[in-house]
């Protein structure tokens, strides 16, 4: 697959780069990044006025395949990352059965081989069945292509397994990622609990749920010198953590997700209980939402990831008590991210690519993130002029579930490129 | 009575009193009036709603609100029937939108709905043609139950305005202080909130009402005192230790009423659990209001009925 991208701004943050050039792509890989590349017999795409970053990688999705293909599978779900501007996607072990062992581990990566668009890079198991009781195989697994374990959306509730896990994982190299959830504390809560959940009647989720277990988790891994990565960090207490703690060389990273920074727990009472607001972590309250918006910019939290979690639909139009967690993310997630934190002048450019290349690529230690010359010709194209309006019925997931139907947003991934190959091309 | 002889609700469905304005409320109330002296006549039967159909879906086990509604529908002469959840495919396994797409199929012109789950009645108002009410929802709202209450309070105390409510008991789970604290906060009274720290919930504040952890405190230089009932299963939650020591702290004594002021009147939502947030001979005594409550709660859900169903406040036949 040869290409010349001509003429884009190209935004680099693994080569500190950010100006107009050319990217030169042969047989699948970056061959040479300059001004001005001269070549005949390639095709060329002008991006003039766009912007040329590394394959934006989301480090948090469900693809719900094996086991509920209902919601999502590899096609629909690797389309609907390339549809957002993602060229590799890690996703979590919580599909039926678990990514728990060397064959379900295989079985994602062969699948995904044939039917995704995009890198898939699997999670596995902390624990056997993400029960929390016993080890999983890591060590299999992470022969088989696993990045990371994690047993999300079941937190690690005993300390000692989290103790475990973190030196264990110590042989391989890899991130812990825990989703902070001290169950005790949440236990029938389906909204952050504050001001809103007060006047709606529903049952909160206190900020202290996650920040009791954030804290755990950190003095944890400075007892072991395992690294551990905070999923989905939602409460300014949290941050504030994870901040102390990477002073202290605690091996932390964390991640936030686009709904957490662009929307608050006012969402459920504006929107009569749409089901659509409801996530684990809950949406919190405007303090944490604007921490969030200085861990972005200030490097606290190294990427931004989407949480991308489909449902069937019928399952999430019932009663908000009985509603699943979960909303998708992959189509929206950089659109909102160029908008809210770009356009709205949180960061610039280069660190929000940052945030969703170098950050996510050093966490999971992928060789990607970059457009470093014999790198992957992984490519994200963005149009920062572009107005979009979200239409959750055009979106390639299966599911539909998303609150920001109607929301107009400026700026939008147009091009991705996996490895030479064009996988999205939305140019007008 | 209000003014304009054609005011009218602005909302098609009452899902909550947040939404209303002061001026509804009234209208509300003005209009039970008229409704409270139907119920007096030897023959209690008027054809207000007559060809009307009225959906009673109970979704939450409940006697005396659905008794309540079910007579004010008899009373305005509209056909209604009831749902529960026993009796219905609910138990087996039909989500409550299918519930309510068939009903609709059936072309009812209202359906009052009491879910466990808050927010039920605003999913079925995205979907439904007829008009819903709020018959208690989780722990959200019960809007008719504030409406009976102030009601009351004004058909005793000639006014809302300039009272001091104290409400005692299990605030975060209570659906009746909510919607008791929207409409007196609408209405110009004071609302002062009791009851153990366990079960406060946070944001209080931000509501506009005085807020004390101890009953004496509360209780102190009030009008109006309205207990709420204490669900034994909030025990096992560990709010609290014992019902013993309940009572003991929080427990509506004599002794305690008179820390109020001398007129005070005594509410309760019902149903008590005597011996725990009232002791015997308080909810029996003389300030004791709790049955007026349920007499006006008629005229009160009469009065919704029509108005949600189109009255005006000069329309009624006499």
């Amino acid at each position: 697959m040869n290409w010349l991208l001509r003429g884009g701004r190209v935004v680099d943050p693994a080569g500190d780069l950010d100006r107009v050039q050319d990217v030169l792509i042969r047989d699948g890989k970056i061959a040479r990044v300059a001004p001005g590349i001269p070549v005949d017999n390639v095709p060329v795409l002008d991006l003039a006025g766009k912007v040329v970053a590394p394959g934006f990688i989301d480090m948090h999705v469900h693809l719900r395949e094996p086991g509920r293909e209902d919601e999502e599978t590899m096609e629909t779900g690797g389309a609907a990352a390339a549809a957002g501007g993602f060229t590799s996607i890690a996703v979590m072990p919580n599909t039926d059965p678990w990514n728990d062992s060397q064959s379900v581990t295989e079985y994602i990566v062969s699948q995904a081989r044939q039917r995704s668009v995009v890198n898939v890079f699997p999670i596995g198991c902390v624990s056997k069945q993400g029960k929390g009781e016993e080890l999983a195989e890591i060590g299999d697994m992470v022969k088989s292509g696993i990045v990371a374990v994690s047993d999300d959306g079941h937190p690690v509730a005993s300390s000692h397994l989290m103790r475990m896990v973190l030196e264990y994982t110590k042989i391989f190299d890899i991130p812990v990622i825990d989703h902070c959830e001290d169950r005790s504390l949440s236990e029938g809560g389906v909204m952050h609990e504050g001001y809103h959940a007060t006047v709606l009647g529903l049952k909160g989720v206190p900020a202290a749920s996650e920040e009791i277990q954030v804290a755990r988790d950190l003095i944890l891994a400075e007892m072991t010198g395992g690294r551990i990565h905070i999923a989905h960090l939602s409460a300014r207490g949290s941050l504030e953590l994870v901040r102390r703690a990477r002073a202290r060389g605690v091996r932390v990273t964390a991640e936030a997700t686009p709904h957490h920074f662009s929307l608050t727990d006012a969402a459920v009472s504006e929107s009569a209980y749409d089901t659509n607001t409801k996530m684990n972590p809950p949406l919190r309250e405007e303090a944490d939402r604007r921490a969030i918006l200085a861990g972005l910019a200030d490097g606290t939290l190294d990427a931004i990831a989407s949480d991308h979690a489909p449902h069937n639909a019928i399952e999430k139009s019932v009663e908000f008590d009985h509603a699943p967690f979960g909303i998708l993310g992959l189509e929206t997630s950089v659109s909102i991210s160029l908008d809210r934190l770009v356009g709205g002048g949180v960061l610039n450019l280069k660190r929000l690519v940052a945030l969703y290349t170098t950050g996510p690529a050093g966490i999971l230690g992928l060789k990607r993130g970059t457009l470093a010359p014999g790198a992957a010709a992984d490519v994200t194209v963005l149009d920062l002029d572009r107005n979009v309006e979200v239409d959750v019925s055009s979106f390639r997931s299966r599911s539909r579930i998303a609150p920001y139907h109607g929301l107009k947003l400026s700026g939008a991934p147009i091009l991705t490129l996996v490895g030479g190959r064009i996988v999205f091309d939305g140019r007008a | 009575m209000t003014p304009e002889a054609d005011f009218r609700l602005r909302h098609r469905h009452l899902l909550g009193i947040e939404p209303l304005d002061a001026d509804e409320i009234r209208l509300i109330l003005d209009t039970a009036e008229s409704f409270l002296e139907i119920s007096r006549r030897p023959i209690k039967k008027v054809p207000t709603l007559r060809g009307r159909t009225i959906v009673n879906l109970f979704m939450e086990p409940s006697t005396r609100t659905r008794s309540s509604f079910e007579i004010a529908e008899k009373r305005l002469s509209a056909d209604s029937l009831s749902f529960s959840p026993s009796s219905s495919s609910v138990s087996k396994g039909e989500t409550l939108l299918d519930t309510a797409r068939n009903l609709e199929a059936m072309a009812p012109d209202m359906i009052i709905i009491r879910h466990a789950s808050a927010g039920a009645p605003h999913l079925l108002a995205r979907i439904c043609r007829s008009n819903i009410v709020n018959a208690g929802d989780g722990a959200h709202e019960h809007p008719t139950q504030a409406l009976l209450d102030a009601f009351t309070m004004r058909q005793k105390k000639g006014r809302i305005g300039g009272l001091r409510v104290a409400i005692v008991g299990d605030i975060t789970n209570s659906r009746v202080v909510r919607s008791n604290l929207f409409l007196l906060k609408k209405l110009g009274a004071t609302v002062v909130i009791g009851g153990p720290p366990t079960l406060l919930p946070v944001g209080l504040d931000r509501l506009g009402v005085e807020v004390k952890p101890r009953i004496e405190q509360a209780l102190e230089g009030c009008d109006v005192v309205m207990m709420l009932r204490i669900q034994r299963e909030r025990m096992s939650h560990g709010a609290f230790p014992s019902l013993r020591e309940y009572f003991n702290l929080y427990g509506l004594t004599e002794e305690r009423v008179r820390l109020a002021k001398k007129d005070v009147i005594l509410m309760h939502p019902g149903p008590m659990n005597r011996g725990v947030e009232i002791a015997n001979e308080v909810a029996d005594g003389p300030y004791s209001v709790i049955l007026d409550q349920v007499t006006n709660g008629v005229a009160v859900r009469m009065a919704v009925l029509y108005l949600l169903s189109g009255g005006a406040a000069g329309e009624l036949a006499a």
